[in-house]
């Protein structure tokens, strides 16, 4: 029964690595096999447990990057140099691994397939993961809300899921998706340049009235410019829900 | 026609064997878990293992979580109110409440996305002393916020000098995306009861979920029972 397992505990389970995918230099993606994963909503996060020979663990929370879609779920985990966990993730996993999570978690920063108007999604760096896991389950479940995703990343090289977004845009369905690169711009470039800022955001997102619901995810900094300036554009502080990826730990 | 009826001592027996089994299992669970081959893991010796909760992992920086934009109320609209099921209602302007006797504060915090931050220092005014003189049977308290966040905890955790409204860290007021300029300060609980940007209590007979605890989290969060999410 769905409600016996929302109220129920959510326990550890075991979840085995089955597939590994570098994205970007700093990125890798983790698919787990997790047998009886009860399904999750896009935006959601799991916790994940690493244990030492010698009994010690370490917890950290991860966002789920893919749709729900049976008992496989993809985590992307950026390497973060002096962090506990995430350098294990991404550099001593392999296939056959076990280790140990436990969801889905949260039921505020997800996506909800009955709002209307435009849905706004702003990704700063790896702040894309959760967004990911949105558009995902938009194209799986064929939906056309129309969705803007505006994604800052600082070169191209450090786009996480480019191949991925180009093919869910060229689907003409009512998802696009913005570019801005701040540090570095390949020749040619046509996209923003730039930091995003309120004037950014004026031209790239919706205006207030067709606003339905803007996700922002990023690095404390970019969320506190992004929903200050959703903010001053007028639009309601209500319908801006944010997720911050913080610098520490990891 | 004869039945056979199970006599009700053996079916108690038979339930009680099964619960027992389904408990070792979860037991056995809980005490083996696979080992991370190759993880050391990266412990502090510095952050002794009676102040850091289950989970939990100290951190020097203090990271920001927040569901949405970060208000920014003028002090001169700033207010402070005791509302709900009691003899009247308590308000305070700003001027009114820094006037308060606040008290220095030095706790550890623990955040439900696992970072704890040992010895963090506070300037606040104890609820004790926003509560003394309120007549209430209450048991229960919202804490409301600009931004329409709220969080609900018992009464009797936010007395007898468990609870604040803090107005300073580290010796600087409060920034608005720590909750300035004031937040509710929990240290017992997960931080996300220390409410940012803290406008009012409500009391009440009844307990009320607030906003993390509609949306999946603990209805109490104790770190130190890892009381996290629904259920556990």
């Amino acid at each position: 029964m769905e409600g016996t397992a929302v109220l129920g505990r959510l326990n550890w389970r075991a979840a085995e690595v089955v597939e590994l995918t570098p994205e970007t230099s700093q990125t890798k993606t983790i698919t787990f096999d997790v047998p009886g994963w009860p399904g999750h909503r896009a935006g959601q996060h799991v916790d994940v447990r690493l244990t030492a020979d010698d009994g010690y663990q370490a917890e950290r929370s991860y966002s789920i990057a893919s749709a729900a879609d049976g008992p496989r779920i993809d985590l992307t985990v950026e390497r973060l140099d002096d962090g506990e966990v995430s350098p294990y993730l991404t550099d001593e996993l392999r296939t056959g691994d076990v280790i140990e999570l436990r969801g889905p978690v949260g039921g505020y920063f997800v996506w909800n397939p009955h709002a209307e108007g435009t849905v706004f999604l702003v990704a700063g760096g790896s702040g894309i993961v959760p967004l990911m896991a949105m558009a995902r389950q938009r194209a799986l479940e064929s939906s056309r809300i129309p969705t803007r995703l505006l994604y800052s990343a600082r070169s191209l090289d450090d786009v996480i899921y480019r191949d991925e977004l180009a093919e869910l845009a060229a689907r003409v369905d009512g998802f696009d998706v913005v570019y801005t690169l701040t540090r570095t711009q390949p020749a040619g470039w046509d996209g923003y340049g730039r930091r995003v800022d309120t004037d950014l955001l004026r031209e790239v997102g919706p205006v207030s009235s067709e606003l339905a619901v803007a996700f922002v995810c990023g690095p404390t900094p970019f969320v506190e410019a992004v929903a200050s300036g959703l903010v001053e554009l007028g639009h309601e502080p209500a319908r801006i829900k944010t997720e911050r990826f913080g610098p520490t730990g990891g | 026609m004869l039945s056979f009826r199970w006599p009700d001592s053996l079916l108690l027996v038979t339930q009680a064997v099964v619960r027992q089994s389904e408990l070792h299992q979860r037991e056995k669970e809980e005490e083996m878990p696979p080992i991370s081959r190759g993880f050391r893991g990266r412990r502090r010796d510095d952050a002794p293992s009676d102040r850091v909760p289950p989970g939990q992992y100290v951190t020097d920086d203090f990271p920001v979580l927040s569901a949405g934009p970060t208000p920014h109320t003028p002090l001169d609209d700033w207010d402070l109110t005791i509302t709900g099921e009691v003899d009247g209602l308590r308000r305070w302007s700003w001027d009114e409440f820094r006037a308060l006797p606040s008290e220095p504060v030095t706790v550890d915090i623990h955040c439900v996305t696992k970072w704890s931050k040992l010895d963090s220092e506070w300037e606040g005014v104890s609820l004790d002393t926003l509560l003394d003189g309120v007549d209430t049977t209450a048991e229960y308290v919202v804490a409301f916020c600009d931004g329409g966040y709220t969080t609900n905890l018992p009464l009797e955790d936010l007395t007898e000098g468990k609870a604040w409204i803090a107005f300073a860290f580290d010796g600087e007021p409060l920034e608005p995306e720590h909750g300035g300029p004031a937040r509710l300060l929990v240290p017992h609980l997960y931080f996300w009861k220390s409410a940012k940007w803290v406008r009012g209590l409500r009391l009440a007979a009844t307990d009320e979920p607030g906003f993390w605890e509609q949306n999946g989290y603990h209805n109490y969060g104790d770190p130190w029972k890892e009381q996290r999410y629904w259920g556990d």
